[in-house]
């Protein structure tokens, strides 16, 4: 297998992590097609890119900051602050209403150069940072609703901007992962910034003394993580009308599963987008197929826990330590 | 010079220790101060019950941040161990009832589930090469799954005799919480710590390859530092069953527990980037936490602004540490 990639001058250009993740799609799609007969349809797909590209913005923030060798663990409640930010912009009428959607990813913007200031600047680690972060997001919308839950509708161009499908009968939310898939690949393979992320992901000492200012990259990735954290959290409320506390609690998991099983080095340095691009579809199909057999949660969680294990152990591995 | 010499104490050998414990210290320091402002404004004054219900609580989160020192001291972290706390207090209101024999029958099956849970962590990130936080995250989705199967409604009971005995008082007022915590810290926490295998667990979290040269045994200690973790879980499971009566597949409790215990071993002054710190710490540091909260109530802060002034103290108590950037002379060091 690994000969056949290295001598194979068309197959090395892709990593075998990216190669072997489009394979378990592949098999996904085989077990989904035996289970449900419509799984295949076209209609269905695209049901499920629909879906997956709200994970896919987060698992986009998710994977930059993982580059770094860092980890985002405030996504759930910036999730939410998107979203519930931006149905309350709506709520103000006028002009908050038009900037619904900026003013939640601003608030999201905030919270992740809070984090970059605490992981880059106080060199707290991130885990630890971003968890804290977490908190203290949750503690805000509490007081902000009133320990209640509070219907907050969202906007019709919200609603619109995560159900309607403008162009070419395509769902709008893939539009968008698409333009914001397309920047981040930009960004990562054309730019100064995405060299410099992948160098600090190696060895930030190294990245320093060749004269990246390593402080400041850090700081825009968390950045750009809390904002997509928070533009997604904006879509979901517009997809399901309104914003609830805890509607970013089950995207932790998956966005950091999507970007390890797309090939990303959890230690940072090393990853495509193509894989966590991957690693969102094989996500976002293996919790279609979770939902097609009609079981209990409780198995759902326990299924998912394990393939998720499973799939990781299969060639998520760190290199043997001699 | 005789190894009697050697190992006798030397002039001046307060210091390391003072310097190795300055982190559990400071904590207990802390906790002290701000126990006794919590008891000079509650109503009921320092009494015996203030004590007992402020130590049941605090003695949950304490074990729970035991269980999280094991892994942070390798390098590592665990974040199932908040859903392995659930599943036992869930398997808890299933098996720990009935007959003084079947009780304790029930009692070792639960702390079993912990360690089985913690031993399947250790398994994964030892022989599957993955990064514990990866693979805590997915297990402990599984692991809340088993809960949610054991428990979709809340429910369950438990020996009712036993539960008392252990959350009520001793004579003297002494909270029979407290002393519960002490027997663990007794019998798990300081025969690891004084044995070969806690020296390799505090080894492989300061420096990996060094311990690797030095030719210790570094998957059985962090083997170990993950099943006593999931031990430690269950032992905390099996309390909440005898605080509340109840199982309760709650992810609420899980994903708090999980972070309470993270932010109770920093406050307790265990690194997270492993080998510094140690287990006494981390129960102050989990005191302190739950103080904070008491804190609050006796102060009358309006409840719904609770967790955000938890969420920041938090959040502060782990920028303390940054106190060490002023001191650094050489931009290098930053990055150390």
């Amino acid at each position: 297998m690994t000969n056949l990639l290295a001598n194979n001058p068309v197959l090395r250009r892709f990593d075998p992590a990216v190669l072997t993740a489009f394979g378990c799609i592949f098999v996904l799609l085989l077990i989904g097609s035996i289970i449900n007969r419509n799984f295949l349809s076209p209609e269905y797909l695209l049901q499920q890119l629909q879906v997956g590209s709200f994970l896919a913005l987060i698992s986009t923030g998710m994977m930059i900051v993982i580059l770094l060798g860092q980890i985002d663990l405030s996504v759930p409640w910036i999730i939410t602050v998107g979203g519930m930010m931006s149905t309350a912009a709506a709520g103000w009428g006028g002009l908050g209403a038009t900037f619904a959607i900026p003013i939640g990813i601003l608030c999201g913007l905030v919270f992740g150069l809070i984090n970059g200031i605490g992981v880059a600047y106080l060199r707290v680690p991130s885990m630890i940072f971003t968890l804290g972060i977490n908190a203290v997001a949750q503690g805000f919308m509490i007081v902000r609703t009133g320990g209640a839950a509070p219907l907050d509708m969202a906007t019709d161009s919200m609603h619109e901007l995560a159900t309607g499908r403008l162009i070419l009968g395509i769902p709008n939310p893939v539009w968008v992962w698409i333009a914001v898939g397309a920047a981040t690949v930009f960004l990562l393979r054309r730019t100064v910034f995405g060299r410099a992320v992948y160098a600090i992901g190696n060895r930030e000492v190294a990245a320093y003394l060749s004269g990246i200012r390593t402080q400041r990259v850090v700081l825009a990735a968390f950045a750009i993580s809390g904002s997509l954290a928070a533009f997604a959290g904006a879509l979901l409320a517009g997809y399901s009308t309104k914003a609830y506390q805890g509607m970013g609690d089950p995207y932790l998991l998956p966005s950091i599963a999507a970007v390890v099983l797309g090939g990303t080095s959890i230690l940072g340095g090393r990853g495509t987008y193509l894989g966590t691009v991957a690693g969102i579809i094989l996500i976002t199909l293996l919790q279609s197929i979770l939902s097609v057999v009609q079981i209990e949660e409780a198995f759902r969680q326990l299924i998912y826990g394990t393939v998720i294990i499973a799939m990781l152990l299969v060639y998520g591995r760190q290199r043997a330590q001699t | 010079m005789t190894d009697r010499a050697l190992s006798a104490p030397q002039p001046g050998d307060w210091r390391y220790w003072f310097g190795e414990q300055r982190g559990a210290l400071l904590a207990l320091a802390v906790f002290i101060v701000m126990f006794a402002i919590y008891t000079a404004n509650h109503p009921a004054g320092f009494s015996a019950d203030v004590v007992t219900t402020a130590a049941s609580k605090g003695v949950l989160l304490a074990l729970v941040a035991i269980a999280q020192t094991f892994v942070v001291l390798t390098a590592g972290i665990d974040l199932s161990v908040g859903m392995i706390f659930v599943l036992c207090n869930c398997v808890a209101s299933y098996i720990v009832i009935g007959s003084p024999l079947e009780t304790a029958l029930g009692v070792a099956g639960v702390l079993a589930t912990g360690l089985a849970c913690g031993a399947l962590n250790g398994l994964i990130v030892i022989y599957g090469r993955l990064q514990p936080i990866v693979t805590t995250i997915a297990t402990g989705a599984a692991f809340f799954g088993l809960a949610l199967l054991l428990r979709p409604q809340p429910g369950g009971d438990v020996n009712e005799d036993l539960a008392d005995f252990l959350t009520g008082q001793f004579p003297g007022g002494i909270p029979a919480s407290a002393v519960a915590l002490l027997v663990v810290v007794l019998v798990i926490w300081i025969p690891f710590r004084r044995s070969m295998l806690g020296r390799v667990v505090y080894a492989v979290g300061s420096s990996e390859p060094a311990a690797y040269m030095s030719g210790l045994h570094i998957r059985r200690a962090k083997f170990a530092a993950y099943a006593l973790a999931g031990l430690l879980a269950a032992i905390g499971g099996l309390f909440l069953t005898f605080v509340t009566y109840t199982g309760e597949a709650s992810s609420a409790n899980a994903n708090t527990y999980t972070l309470n215990s993270i932010a109770a071993v920093v406050l307790g002054g265990v690194s997270l980037f492993g080998g510094r710190g140690s287990a006494v710490g981390a129960i102050f540091g989990a005191l302190i936490f739950r103080t904070i909260g008491d804190l609050l109530f006796v102060f009358d802060l309006d409840p719904l602004w609770q967790p955000l002034f938890l969420g920041i103290v938090l959040l502060v108590s782990v920028c303390l540490g940054s106190f060490r950037l002023i001191r650094i002379r050489n931009r290098l060091d930053l990055f150390g």
